[in-house]
């Protein structure tokens, strides 16, 4: 029920209505048991008729009415015309009565597609009804239906939105439809939509009507939003970083014979696993990287390797790929250099979901080092516990070139992009300034930031322009006071531009490198970038970060840390006083291997009764992972898994050593030893060893 | 703000139950099966489930199953499968699935996947998203959702997804928020979210509420209490449900309520009906409203029902 106000009725209009009822519920049963006899004969029909007209929304009458046809039609004497002429009568006097029937609208298309019907009439008919309510969806789809049929062009459905736009802008609906007809044309490459430059600056110009007029208004906002995105996309998938990047040179840490288990990454991270991961990371989620798509020539290579997509739900698609360089049963020499090249799309077969191909073949080349271990075991071994007080970390002066950094000028692959596209950019903002300069206005400012977000991306390929950093963060700041409904949209925002900025160049991202002094004061050679206390809200720039190994993301507002798992060296993770709610949120986590030391105390875990991150992680309830009934029974007894199926599904394949859970509400004596079950491996738990 | 006022809320629905005779209920009477699953699981929500009569209801309910499997909205309607789901739903609320015979729920849905992956409404061929998520929900439900092509489904769905990165009810419509629902239900249930642009689709989403803290379903609508369901559970599935403000929300939401009467209505001051009363219920529980039990965004069933299906053996 609808907008029908809330108020007790008078007698005589209490009295009517029960008649009303009176009458229309006799209607029914008289249609329900011509229905269930099959009776077909006029009088039967007139009431089924009779009941549509009061209340369409009965779709057994719909149903009855289109076996009455069928009833008819065999019968060698009908008029196939007039039979279905009535049905399209009845349906516009239901619809007359309710605009939203689906069972009328449906009603409709069925007869339509009989094919005894002219489609001549739908047109006008449509345009009344559309006229009278433009923006009801059940008519724009039956639209789309008549226009199919009667093979109306896409340029002239086009117009009709540029009529009904011009009557009026605040009309989404036209502006969705106007968005489906231009990609159709786009698609089938007419003449006049493609290359798409051909008609995106004149679109730009139209939406710029409807905004300009009345800011407020959403109608034009998302159009807007999907030319910009139009003109910055790239068709193609692109490489847009890589571990290690190319011309790096790797220092592995090795034993006294450099075979087997000694080998580690500066220090820590690949011991016992003997494993060199390599990482590609891709603008969007691509399929098929494979062998034969992405050749790895090297010395180093012994046997064929396995890319695995790094997803959340087992699919082959990922936006970052890994694949292990398997070292550990291999003769190194000391101080020797290896060469690894990698061949990025020399066979076709990488592509995006929607079938666009990687057109940009591109070789990553690096080498591998090996050093002989001068000292003790490294980190992680032998009980020591790591702490993140500031007392333990060291500021870095400069970087060492043994320091595998990586930050966004470094990443080599730099797209082509033309410069219409910076061009029309520019223009935008230009229009958009002129706009806030005239009136203040959320959209103005959010288009704004968008519009020089995006700028900067185009300009990354071509050196020497200023950023727009400053400004954007300055925008969203602003936006999260204008608008504080949506503050925390604007902070996300906010939190991604940080972040970007931070990871831009090595001298940016400096002041956050840290060398990690252990408990004997020993500096050990880890690089620990320390993004504490930035009011961080979500986790980004992960490309410019697959180097890292021990990340400090303590004191900030995190409830996510989706695309962590791009971090396939990380070791050790400080989440602590931050806001995860559920241990789902911990998700990207499983697929990081390496990681030992979590340490994710006074966040919300257990507070919550909504988890927001449930279906972001794989398990039984979206069909993504069984529940390992046989293994959970073993370590948690009797625990019933309706209470800890998350925090079996995440710790259950995770290999921690230390874990710290202290501050949240799920962490009572119970949790824990249910914890020490399902990691065995676990030395720490809180500030406990265990024994 | 005031509170909300769950014991008249419960005698409404109660009553609502049991009215047959009122114009609304007559008009209403082919949904009476919909009608059973939202007053049933808002009773739920509110704790009080317990005060129906549970023979009385599944007798009724398995007085409107045909031959081929489905359910019918009513008694001596023809069978559908958005009454099927209800069925189902009210059933899994009751912990009952051993009164049907799942196969035979299981063929009627799987029966209704088109070749192109799409799902009809029933035998008569109307194809819409909406029907494609219940089938996945229901067949989920039943532990059946390996008898229908998933992959065809998804990409059925996907097919029907827009520039501002929301759904309609087939390729080419207009993004709604119930249809968004439907399809990121959908997606989540046969774990396929990362094929939701979560941005775009989030802020589409969160700029759905106006002024008042209510929600509307699509822009430039006036904001209704059903959305509080539809938008907010999109937006909990794929984790953006920060975006907004619950405050501000569930002060819209508590001042549709009716004080005196019980129920909720779809804007403050309109007449209450079981629909909006149940998404008001289901808005305040996806909002953590104090008192309220858990409903699971993509089931549309309390978190406890929903766990009681996938982690119980
Ligand atoms: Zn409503």
């Amino acid at each position: 029920m609808h907008g029908r106000p809330r108020k007790a009725l008078k007698q005589e209009d209490e009295a009517a209505l029960s008649a009303k009822a009176e009458k229309l519920r006799s209607l029914q049963a008289l249609f329900l048991a011509n229905h269930h006899n099959s009776i077909y004969s006029k009088e039967a029909l007139d009431v089924s008729a009779k009941l549509l007209e009061v209340n369409p929304e009965c779709y057994t009458a719909w149903n009855y009415r289109k076996l009455a046809v069928q009833h008819l039609l065999s019968n060698s004497d009908s008029d196939p015309h007039v039979i279905f002429q009535d049905e399209l009568k009845l349906v516009e006097i239901a619809l007359r009565k309710n605009f939203k029937s689906y069972g009328a609208w449906h009603h409709r298309k069925w007869v339509l597609s009989k094919g005894h019907s002219s489609i001549g009439h739908e047109m006008r008919l449509l345009n009344g009804f559309q006229k009278a309510d433009p923006r009801n969806f059940h008519a724009w789809n039956y639209r789309r239906f008549v226009a199919e049929l009667m093979k109306r062009s896409d340029e002239d459905e086009l117009k009709y939105t540029e009529e009904v736009i011009g009557a009026n802008f605040s009309n989404y609906s036209a502006w969705h439809n106007r968005s489906v007809l231009l990609s159709n044309l786009l698609k089938k490459k007419a003449e006049g939509y493609f290359p798409k430059e051909n008609f995106l600056e004149e679109e730009f110009e139209h939406v710029h009507n409807a905004i300009f007029t009345d800011p407020d208004d959403q109608s034009g906002w998302f159009y807007h939003l999907w030319l910009i995105d139009q003109t910055v996309k790239t068709d193609a998938p692109l490489l847009v970083s890589s571990w290690p990047s190319h011309g790096s040179r790797i220092t592995l840490i090795g034993d006294n014979n450099l075979r087997g288990c000694g080998l580690s990454l500066l220090n820590g991270t690949l011991l016992g696993t003997g494993t060199l991961p390599i990482i590609l990371d891709f603008n969007q989620a691509v399929e098929g990287i494979n062998s034969s798509t992405v050749a790895i020539e090297s010395e180093l290579l012994k046997e064929e390797l396995i890319w695995k997509p790094l997803s959340m739900n087992n699919s082959n698609t990922a936006k970052v790929w890994v694949v292990y360089l398997n070292l550990g049963n291999m003769e190194l020499l000391p101080s020797k250099a290896y060469s690894v090249q990698i061949k990025v799309g020399h066979s076709k077969g990488i592509a995006f979901s929607n079938g666009n191909h990687y057109s940009d073949p591109s070789q990553i080349s690096f080498k591998v080092l090996v050093q002989t271990a001068s000292a003790e075991p490294a980190e992680g071994q032998g009980g020591k516990r790591t702490t993140w007080k500031d007392t333990n970390f060291h500021k870095i002066d400069h970087f060492q070139e043994s320091d595998a950094i990586l930050s966004a000028d470094n990443n080599p692959h730099i797209p082509t992009t033309s410069n219409w596209c910076s061009e029309e950019i520019a223009e935008e903002i230009t229009k958009f300034r002129d706009l806030l300069s005239e009136y203040d206005c959320k959209i103005g400012k959010l288009t704004l930031a968008r519009l020089l977000t995006a700028l900067d991306l185009l300009s990354s390929h071509h050196d020497g322009r200023k950023s727009n950093t400053e400004e954007v963060l300055q925008l969203y700041t602003d936006l999260m006071k204008l608008d504080p409904t949506h503050s925390l949209y604007y902070k996300d925002k906010h939190s991604l531009i940080s972040l970007k900025r931070i990871t831009s160049t090595r001298d940016s991202l400096l002041p956050y490198c840290y060398h990690y002094k252990d408990a004997t004061e020993t500096i050990t050679g880890y690089v620990c970038l320390r993004l504490q206390s930035l009011s961080l809200s979500r986790m980004g720039s992960i490309e410019n970060l697959l180097w890292v190994q021990m990340l400090d993301l303590s004191h900030n507002e995190l409830q996510s840390i989706e695309g962590l798992e791009g971090m396939q060296l990380l070791s050790c993770l400080n989440l602590s006083h931050n806001k995860i709610r559920s241990f789902t949120a911990l998700v990207p986590l499983k697929l990081v291997k390496s990681l030992k030391v979590l340490n994710i105390s006074n966040n919300e875990l257990g507070s919550h009764l909504i988890d927001t991150t449930r279906y972001l992680c794989p398990s039984p309830v979206s069909h993504t992972e069984e529940f390992a009934w046989e293994r959970f029974e073993i370590l948690a007894g009797s625990v019933s898994a309706t209470n800890f199926w998350e925090a079996f599904l995440i710790f259950g394949s995770l290999e921690l050593t230390e874990l710290n859970i202290t501050g949240n509400a799920v962490a009572d004596e119970n949790f824990r030893s249910f914890l020490v079950k399902v990691l065995p491996t676990l030395k720490w738990l809180d500030d406990e060893e265990l024994s | 703000m005031g509170e909300l006022a769950t014991e008249k809320h419960v005698r409404y629905i109660l009553s609502v139950e049991k009215r047959k005779d009122n114009f609304e209920s007559v008009v209403m009477e082919h949904l009476r099966m919909s009608g059973a699953y939202w007053g049933l699981t808002a009773l739920d929500l509110l704790g009080k489930l317990d005060t129906v009569d549970v023979d009385e209801a599944i007798s009724w309910l398995l007085s409107c199953q045909h031959e081929s499997g489905g359910f019918g909205g009513n008694v001596g309607h023809d069978p559908h499968i958005l009454y099927t789901l209800s069925a189902v739903q009210v059933l899994a609320l009751f912990d009952k699935m051993d009164v049907i015979d799942v196969d035979k729920v299981t063929n009627y849905i799987v029966n209704l996947q088109n070749e192109d992956g799409s799902f009809s409404g029933d035998m008569w061929g109307e194809v819409d998203t909406r029907f494609s998520y219940i089938a996945i929900c229901c067949l989920s439900i039943l532990h059946r959702l390996d008898k229908i092509n998933v992959e065809k489904a998804v990409k059925y769905i996907i097919s029907c997804k827009n520039m501002d990165g929301g759904f309609g009810c087939t390729p080419g419509g207009e993004s709604h928020a119930g249809q968004i629902f439907c399809c990121v239900g959908a997606l989540a249930i046969t774990g396929s979210l990362d094929l939701v642009d979560k941005d775009l689709l989030g802020w589409w989403l969160c700029e759905r509420q106006v002024k008042s803290g209510g929600l509307n379903g699509r822009p430039e609508k006036l904001p209704d209490v059903c959305y509080s369901w539809w938008v907010l559970s999109s937006l909990t599935m794929i984790d953006r449900v920060h975006w907004i403000s619950k405050e501000k929300l569930i002060k819209f939401i508590i001042d549709c309520q009716d004080t005196e009467n019980g129920g909720i209505s779809d804007r403050p001051d309109d007449a209450v009906d079981i629909f909006h009363t149940f998404f008001g219920v289901a808005g305040l529980s996806l909002l953590e409203y104090p008192g309220v039990k858990p409903i699971d965004p993509a089931y549309a069933l309390p978190v406890d029902v929903v766990n009681r299906i996938f982690f119980t053996k």
